[in-house]
């Protein structure tokens, strides 16, 4: 597990958004994925997505990095931020726009 | 392995008191479920500690057995 945790670290490191999702960013496995994809594509933000089907893994890892029990999730400079509910809610009123700008993540 | 939504709406209440829970069937299916749970002692909490409250209720089986619910959470007005 610490071996994992320390994957999860790296690979957060890397990259400012990361969305740990089932699928890929063109073809989500699942619907759930799918919404946060559309999300992060609408805000016209650059990120990176791991394919937790492809590595179970990771899919095991990150719900226990976060206490978070399903995926997709979203990171934003190594921060957990939520699953793709609290992506669209977050999205709907206007704070994810915000959270990316404090944070000064730029643009794809 | 699907649950039935009275099922979820017992677990939410009986892990969060205070809450006001709505749960709709999505697809029919008994699979596919939104839930909208509005609490006072939500107040305060950011969105993503008001959903672990949630599943801490759920006692484990978001992601197990139940697979797809759509949460929304919040404080009455």
């Amino acid at each position: 597990m610490s071996d994992t945790k320390a994957r999860i670290d790296e690979i957060l490191q890397k990259s400012d958004v990361v969305l740990f999702m089932k699928g890929t960013q063109f073809f989500p496995q699942c619907g759930f994925s799918s919404k946060a994809v559309a999300i992060l594509d609408h805000l016209g933000v650059g990120f990176e997505t791991v394919d937790v089907l492809q590595d179970p893994e990771i899919r095991q890892g990150v719900k226990e990095y976060s206490d978070w029990p399903t995926v997709p999730q979203l990171y934003v400079k190594g921060e957990f931020v939520g699953g793709s509910d609290i992506m669209m809610e977050m999205y709907e009123a206007g704070e994810l726009q915000q959270l990316l700008d404090e944070k000064q993540v730029a643009k794809a | 392995m699907a649950m039935a939504a009275a099922e979820i709406e017992a677990l939410i209440r009986a892990g969060i008191p205070d809450a006001r829970v709505e749960i709709t069937d999505l697809a029919g299916d008994g699979d596919h479920y939104a839930a909208r749970v509005v609490a006072e002692s939500f107040r305060g909490m950011p969105r993503v500690r008001q959903h672990q409250r949630v599943y801490e209720a759920l006692g484990g089986r978001m992601g197990g057995a139940l697979h797809a619910l759509q949460l929304s959470t919040a404080t009455p007005d």
